[in-house]
């Protein structure tokens, strides 16, 4: 069948979508690559690596490597608790139970509520209890009220589309709770905990606002980040974006390929010795 | 199972996301409510039962400007997020026929929501800068002869990185939507001899509304509640409620900020949840 033309038009209008959402990205990729005396905008003046080393140097941008390591360990500990709990979620929410709406729409209010308010609040909490703000707990467990609710989300669509056939053969085959979650509904639900663990990861590795009045002393690399854009005026900050996005990238090339390489041995395995 | 011991069951699975919420959401938002009553002066803040800080916000002129460029803010934005998102989403579930095309394009959509918002926001620098290739571009093309000053540190850019950073929050839920349309109400509506306009307008369009307002409410809380964007694209010249907060936090008028945090959460919740009778998130999953 022909294309009619709204679909040339369409066409274009994504491609330009598109350019609109990496065009400036992209050229803070090229920009990164700065001669040592060129500066924030084009023209190149010359092409180095001058930048990309000016960040190994410790001292010349603040502690950029210290920040990527705790950024780095909190992403990964709010990445598995959200699994964890999100999956513990999920599970529950399959039957309906005393207080199951009030929770549900709690999940929906963490999720709307501004950021501002939870790093306020959770900021207000510790400083009047006279505890200390640090990262690992006042900054994980505010990052969680913006996680969890994607990951729950996810887990009730991927429920809402679970066959309950395989549990019952399970359970019919003399199989208790544990060994059915174990070996069955854990498998079959496992490429969509890697979405989960997607989501939890990027979500705290770049949350700003959350970890604004949580971190303490000790900044998160978008902390860092942001407190060079105040004081930073060469192409050092574009290198320093560049890396942080590259990783990003790398990380959800990583997962998405992970999920499809498990997706793909799920459909093996379900297919079974019958077909 | 007997429904006490489903309950039982249930509560267990739940309790990490209980607490979680409690420690972190319930109980931080409750000390948000009662440190707005409360009183400070230039270093500190003590418990008192003052209603000081609402008679000054909301007694204040520029409490009222601040809330309506929010409002400025948000439906400019909203504008844009909804009609570019909803004509994205159009185009990838219904011109885009290959499954594996779909799920590719719709991909690259949606990665620059896993990557950071201050870089992204930083990106613009070199596009909209006294020297950037915007002004370049535009000069060379002879339109204009001094370089725009208004492109970057504007409310131009505030919004401009606005409808960047959000418009995936109304491309993903609406695409979802568009995806669960029966393809045969399309043909039905053809047959009846409809235009691809009118079956737009009054097949496709309403049947899309659940996704519409799913995305709305991720617009609407996130450009209301911002104060980093607001902040970084207008080169601090703008105010939005939640850049006064911030500032009132680095002051530490922390009661002042409770106070103005509570106008805030009582705004947007009072909106959510009249965009939520128009959709059951439940059945939308």
């Amino acid at each position: 069948m022909a294309r009619s033309a709204s679909f040339y038009v369409l066409a274009a209008f994504f491609a330009c979508f598109v350019l609109f959402l990496y065009g400036p990205v992209i050229t803070i990729g090229i920009l990164s690559f700065q001669g040592p005396r060129g500066g924030l905008t084009f023209p190149m003046n010359g092409v180095s690596l001058h930048w990309f080393f000016d960040l190994l140097e410790e001292q010349a941008v603040g502690d950029f490597w210290g920040a990527f390591r705790r950024s780095l360990l909190l992403g990964c500990m709010v990445m598995v608790t959200t699994v964890v709990v999100s999956v513990m979620g999920g599970l529950a929410f399959r039957r309906r139970f005393a207080g199951a709406t009030v929770l549900f729409y709690l999940v929906i209010a963490s999720l709307v509520i501004p950021s501002i308010l939870v790093s306020l609040g959770v900021g207000l909490v510790f400083n009047v209890l006279d505890w200390e703000v640090h990262w690992s707990t006042s900054g994980f467990g505010s990052q969680l009220t913006w996680t969890l609710p994607f990951g729950l989300l996810i887990m009730f669509a991927v429920f809402n589309r679970f066959d309950r056939a395989y549990e019952e053969a399970a359970r019919d085959l003399g199989a208790n709770r544990w060994q059915t979650f174990q070996f069955v509904v854990l498998p079959l639900i496992a490429p969509s905990l890697i979405g989960v663990a997607l989501f939890g990861f990027t979500l705290s590795y770049d949350e700003f606002a959350r970890t604004l009045l949580t971190s303490g002393s000790y900044n998160t690399l978008p902390l860092e980040i942001f407190g060079m854009t105040t004081n930073v005026t060469t192409p050092v900050l574009y290198a320093l974006g560049t890396v942080t996005t590259v990783f990003s990238l790398l990380i959800i090339v990583m997962f998405l390929v992970t999920a499809r390489l498990m997706r793909r041995s799920a459909d093996r395995h379900s297919r079974g010795p019958v077909s | 199972m007997h429904p006490s011991a489903v309950n039982r069951l249930s509560g267990l699975l739940v309790l990490p996301l209980v607490g979680i919420l409690a420690v972190f959401l319930i109980v931080p938002v409750c000390l948000i409510v009662v440190v707005s009553f409360w009183d400070y002066n230039e270093w500190d803040f003590f418990p008192a039962f003052i209603f000081d800080n609402y008679a000054y916000i909301l007694t204040s002129p520029v409490t009222w400007a601040t809330y309506w460029r929010t409002v400025q803010y948000t439906v400019i934005t909203w504008v844009f997020c909804t009609s570019i998102g909803f004509t994205v989403a159009y185009f990838l579930a219904f011109h885009v026929r290959s499954q594996t095309w779909q799920i590719a394009l719709f991909l690259v959509c949606t990665i620059p929501f896993w990557t950071s918002n201050i870089i992204r926001m930083i990106s613009w620098i070199p596009f909209l800068g006294r020297n950037g290739i915007a002004n370049s571009v535009l000069r060379d093309a002879g339109l204009i002869e001094e370089p725009l000053e208004w492109l970057l540190f504007s409310d131009f850019a505030v919004v401009l990185a606005f409808v960047h950073l959000y418009t995936l929050f109304m491309v993903v839920p609406v695409f979802n939507t568009l995806m669960r349309i029966d393809r045969s109400v399309i043909e039905a509506a053809r047959d009846a001899g409809a235009s691809g306009w009118q079956t737009l307008v009054h097949v496709v369009l309403p049947l899309s509304k659940p996704g519409l307002m799913i995305g709305s409410i991720f617009i609407v809380t996130l450009v209301m509640g911002d104060f980093i964007t607001v902040r970084f694209m207008s080169g601090g010249q703008s105010a939005s409620v939640g850049r006064v907060i911030a500032n009132e936090i680095a002051l530490l008028q922390y009661p002042a900020a409770a106070a103005n945090a509570v106008i805030l959460l009582a705004t947007v919740l009072l909106i959510v949840s009249v965009m939520l009778r128009y959709v059951d998130i439940r059945k939308e999953l």
